[in-house]
């Protein structure tokens, strides 16, 4: 249990550091980098716990339950392999926290820096640990994302941004592919636990999605790692700051990649395809990686390139397959971490002290700075190859796998060749490196005068750089343990242990080693100067560049390819997008109802009312009359609307439903008003548009007429069909017997709403208050078009004081039905849960009430003597609401269970005294806030527009006086 | 009844529905509202027209459903109305706001016809 615990820990803690770097202020330069090497020392204080068991062969796994209805678990595990590379990540981390401490400069936000650094170490660790496939995907591209953050930690710079973006679509593009391999896998194993998929081999090679699995996943691990042809984003992610370079492309980001190759191997890999797509990759990678660091005058560009070389190399070894390849690879994913971080951490040294990475313009810095000069040699050495040095052993065994072994085919018998022609261009770009920037006279044109860095900025450089020898010189004694309980938990138990050893004699491998040493010394003493006059680039191919066609790509793929099929397929016509929507509406609809028996026997049917029919001849001849008119005369469509909403009220009120009709008439007297205060800035339109009376205006509007004519008719056809048929008992059943024993109401409908589906009217009301804001907001930067600003033309010629008896007696009876309305809105509240009525008729009630008053005298007038603050009625509603439904689980109920029982309340009697009212009462006060909000919202706009008016004028008279 | 209902659910949405392909944002506002009616009545009459017997409880007892209207489709029907004035609203606003920037009430934002 300690040990699960302790894993979830580890995965955790890099999280954790991250949020707290993230508080720290912007100046925190020392406790941000404290926090954050603490954090990682936690976890490697961790991880030396598990040292013992994990040697052991054991796997240590740890288990938070997450919905374990349907078996979705968060899993890690911990093995040998992944102990070797979670201690790797954090090693290397500790030492680049503490080199980016003296590395920033004191203007750099330093905290989000670290921030940024935790987060994403903490993502590397979950790919690492991950016990899941999908999880590890979704640990992946976080990576990704956090990478681009510290890619573009210096967004002030575009090749930071370009190259944060470029890693991004690159990595993450590939990381889609690798979701989609991680789903093909997991249907064909039948689980998405690593542990299951890793021992399916056999399944997995024999399925027939074998090859797109592969392909998938490969494509997924070779973005990661920049092989080719996704290689260059790496390059461009060199104008990240320097510890991130070393950190990214070091031990971690690119590292993934390779992991997760060398993590699947024994699941995918042992085929031919795999052999010849991932070894080949590799090759290719490797050569033209370290052919293209040949010819690079940016000191961090050669490492980038020649960090793809050697991802290559461990790419082709894990192409290879079989324990000894394997083996190889682990171990020069431990070397070429040790010794490139100690690299890119020297070559940011070189660029801090002097200014500059060109190895044009460095020479002979070896006098100025001798102590970095002679570590960035040896650790340069390692990259080479050179004997007693950690790279060396690791090369050797590759060249060894490349010699020994076969399965017969011309790649493989190519490998010994091709391994050495790379071989002789590391060689060569290490001695460019080594040779131009410390060798030769002291360059003199340099924009910083040279000198040692601070000692603590040179620290992780000295103990990466004793790394390599102590590893190089006895590689057994130091590594042999650890990396032989990696292999076993790759290959399963029972694999064999290796020997490392620094010597096996004189043998094919050392003779190529050597053959490497002598030629690519040789091939910088003799192209040297001329590489460095070259273009940056080998020649002829550096006119081919990965970016430049990725950026073709890119212009296409995220520009103008969408705004052609746009502009081909698109519309900004909303006329023309509500008729297609309406006419996929009728084609579903019509799909759907096919062939279905439409019409059956009619089994329910209520004898026709004459008055109910004629009641029916006014609607239909207002709805239709209100479509004629709505063109040119508003007023006359709106009156008519409004015959047309009375008429669907008091159908309400005739088929038994009150509560509707209710609700129905006050929103209808809310909605007339609201749409009466919109007329006011609409256009005037008194003469007909000449183009109406055109052709193809009027072939529209037939066609338009064919469209509705169908869509009602369908819609009477439908409600036809349904009401004629028995009622099959439903859920309304139960909501009937039960809205009295378990509701407390006998009014069922207000039961349902403020209890049964209370969720759902808390939604409602939350759109509500929704739109009410949207409203607010959009109001705010209201600008009526100009001719709408000028007073109305029925207001022109009369003085306030007429205007102060406008309407006199109305308006002192609306004054005076206030307190009365109030009361009636209390009614219809209280009496909700029992009668027709509920908060929502209520709330419409008050903002009626309210509106009235607005409407009796004017807005000034009300305004001095009224204070509405809607917002904090709507915000009360919602606050009241939501706080009964959390109220239930102080009980032990869930969210939003309501509790009802009468009280007896003197002079009143009897009253239902439900949570359920508390409940209608946010509904109700939320009602309130929105409706109230929207109309003063709208009607204020006049208010504006006088004062704006009353402003003009005041300019004008001042202008006059003056 | 039943088929006086439907054929009015019929005229309501017809209007409603020529109205929401006009080119004029009142038109349109007036369209929606008359379309808001029609659904409206349409999901009522999902549960069938009863004639005086308003889901109202007796407070104790034996409770038999034939007895009573279907409330479902009536609460459901209560929330709509109150959202559809809410949408009315929205699109009164989204319509003042699109008449004073683009300075016409056509829908498609440019005055054609």
């Amino acid at each position: 249990m300690i040990e699960q615990n302790l894993l979830l820990i580890l995965v955790l803690l890099p999280f954790v550091g991250a949020v707290a770097a993230a508080t720290l202020p912007v100046n925190a330069h020392s406790a941000a980098a404290w926090l954050s090497g603490l954090t990682m020392a936690g976890g490697l204080a961790i991880l030396a716990g598990f040292y013992d068991p994990v040697s052991q062969g054991l796997v240590i796994r740890g288990t938070v339950q997450w919905v374990p209805a349907i078996g979705l678990n968060l899993s890690f595990r911990l093995d040998g392999f992944a102990w070797l590379f979670v201690t790797l990540v954090l090693s290397i981390g500790i030492l680049v926290v503490l080199y980016a401490r003296y590395y920033l400069s004191k203007t750099d936000p330093v905290p989000r820096f670290y921030s940024f650094l935790m987060a994403f170490t903490g993502a590397m660790l979950g790919i690492l640990l991950s016990g899941n496939a999908l999880m590890l995907v979704v640990f992946w591209e976080l990576t990704s994302i956090f990478s681009f953050l510290l890619i573009g930690y210096w967004h002030g710079n575009p090749n930071a941004r370009d190259g944060a973006r470029t890693a991004l679509v690159i990595t993450a593009g590939g990381g889609v592919c690798l979701l989609a391999a991680m789903l093909l896998l997991g249907q064909i194993v039948g689980s998405y636990q690593l542990d299951r998929i890793l021992n399916s081999g056999d399944i997995i090679r024999a399925h027939p999605l074998y090859l797109p699995v592969m392909v998938l996943f490969l494509i997924g691990a070779f973005t990661k790692s920049a092989q080719f042809p996704f290689h260059f984003w790496l390059p461009g992610a060199m104008a990240a700051p320097t510890p991130v370079s070393a950190f990214l492309h070091s031990a971690t980001m690119v590292k993934a990649g390779v992991f997760l190759l060398i993590r699947f191997s024994p699941a995918l890999g042992g085929t031919d395809t795999w052999f010849y797509v991932v070894t080949g990759t590799g090759m290719i990678t490797l050569i033209m990686g370290a052919v293209i660091a040949l010819f690079r005058h940016d000191l961090k560009g050669l490492l980038a390139y020649s960090t793809i070389s050697h991802l290559g190399l461990i790419t082709a070894l894990a192409g290879i397959g079989g324990s000894a390849a394997i083996l190889a690879a682990i171990f020069h994913i431990v070397n070429h971490a040790v010794f490139k971080a100690s690299l890119f951490m020297a070559a940011g040294i070189i660029d801090h002290e002097t200014g500059t990475r060109d190895m044009r313009r460095l020479s002979g810095l070896i006098r100025v700075m001798p102590i970095t000069g002679a570590l960035a040699i040896v650790a340069a050495g390692a990259m080479a190859g050179v004997p007693l040095l950690n790279g060396f052993i690791s090369k050797e065994m590759f060249l060894a796998e490349a010699v020994g072994w076969h399965n017969g085919t011309w790649l493989d018998n190519a490998l010994p060749w091709l391994a050495t022609v790379a071989s002789i261009f590391a060689v060569a770009y290490s001695a460019r490196f080594i040779g131009s920037v410390f060798f030769g006279p002291l360059a003199t044109d340099l924009p910083k005068k040279p000198h040692e860095p601070p000692h603590w900025m040179r620290r992780p450089v000295e103990l990466l750089v004793l790394i390599c020898l102590i590893v190089g010189i006895l590689p057994g004694q130091t590594l042999g343990a650890v990396l032989n309980a990696a292999l076993a938990s790759v290959m399963g138990r029972g694999t064999e242990h290796y020997d490392i050893a620094l010597w096996h004699g004189f043998n094919e491998p050392l003779m190529m080693s050597l053959l490497a040493l002598a030629a690519g010394g040789l091939l910088y003493a003799l192209t040297g100067r001329w590489v460095a006059r070259g273009p940056e680039g080998p020649p002829f191919f550096h006119m081919i560049r990965g970016q430049k066609i990725y950026e073709w790509l890119m212009l296409r793929l995220s520009w103008k390819w969408p705004r052609m099929i746009h502009g081909f397929v698109g519309t900004e016509k909303l006329q023309l997008q509500l008729r297609i929507m309406v006419l996929l509406a009728l084609a579903v609809g019509f799909a759907a109802l096919w062939n279905s028996g439409f019409i059956g026997p009619i089994a329910k049917w209520n004898t026709p009312n004459l008055a109910f029919g004629l009641m029916w001849v006014v609607g239909a001849s207002c709805a239709i009359a209100a479509a004629w008119q709505a063109k040119y005369h508003r007023f006359a469509a709106l009156v008519l609307l409004g015959g047309a909403g009375t008429i669907t009220c008091l159908t309400f009120a005739w088929f038994s439903a009150p509560d509707l009709a209710v609700t129905q008439l006050l929103v209808e007297l809310v909605t007339t008003v609201l749409l009466l205060l919109g007329l006011r800035w609409l256009p005037r339109r008194r003469s007909e548009i000449a183009a109406d009376r055109l052709l193809p205006a009027r072939i529209r509007r037939i066609w338009d007429l064919v469209i509705a004519s169908v869509a009602g008719a369908g819609l009477a056809a439908m409600a036809y069909a349904v009401m004629t048929r028995p009622l099959v008992p439903n859920i309304g059943d139960w909501f009937l017997r039960n809205a009295y024993y378990e509701g407390g109401g006998t009014n069922t409908v207000n039961v349902i709403l403020v209890d049964f589906r209370a969720f759902d009217t808390f939604g409602e009301i939350t759109v509500l208050a929704i739109v009410g804001l949207t409203v607010f907001a959009l109001l705010r930067r209201f600008r009526p078009a100009p001719e709408s600003i000028a007073a109305p033309a029925q207001q022109r010629g009369s003085t306030p004081k007429m205007l102060g008896n406008y309407l006199l007696i109305a308006s002192m009876i609306m004054k005076y039905m206030f307190p009365v309305l109030i009361v009636v809105a209390a009614d219809l509240f209280f009496r909700g849960h029992d009668l027709p009525g509920g908060g929502f008729s209520a709330g419409v009630t008050i903002a009626t009430a309210l509106l009235l008053q607005y409407l009796a005298t004017n807005v000034r007038w009300i305004e001095a003597r009224i204070t509405v603050l809607p917002i904090r009625w709507m915000g009360f509603g919602l606050l009241i609401a939501g706080a009964t439904g959390i109220g239930a689980w102080a009980f032990g109920y869930p969210f939003l269970t309501a509790h009802a029982r009468y009280i007896d309340l003197p002079l009143i009697g009897k009253t239902p005294a439900a949570t359920a009212l508390i409940f209608d009462l946010g509904v109700f006060s939320l009602v309130v806030g929105a409706t109230v909000l929207m109309l003063i919202a709208i009607a204020h706009q006049s208010l504006r527009a006088a004062r704006m008016r009353e402003a003009e004028e005041e300019a004008e008279k001042k202008k006059e006086t003056a | 009844m039943e088929l006086i209902l439907s054929a009015a659910i019929g005229i309501l949405s017809a209007s409603g529905i020529w109205l929401l392909l006009r080119p004029r944002t009142f038109q349109v506002i007036i369209g929606l509202a008359l379309l808001s009616y029609a659904v409206n009545l349409f999901i009522f009459s999902m549960g069938r027209l009863t004639v005086g017997q308003p889901p109202i409880m007796p407070k104790g007892g034996f409770v038999d459903p034939t007895r009573y209207a279907d409330p479902l489709p009536q609460a459901l029907v209560l929330t709509a109305i109150v959202i559809s004035f809410a949408t009315t609203a929205l699109f009164l606003v989204v319509m003042m706001a699109s008449r004073g920037m683009t300075g016409t009430d056509h829908v498609d934002g440019k005055d054609k016809d």
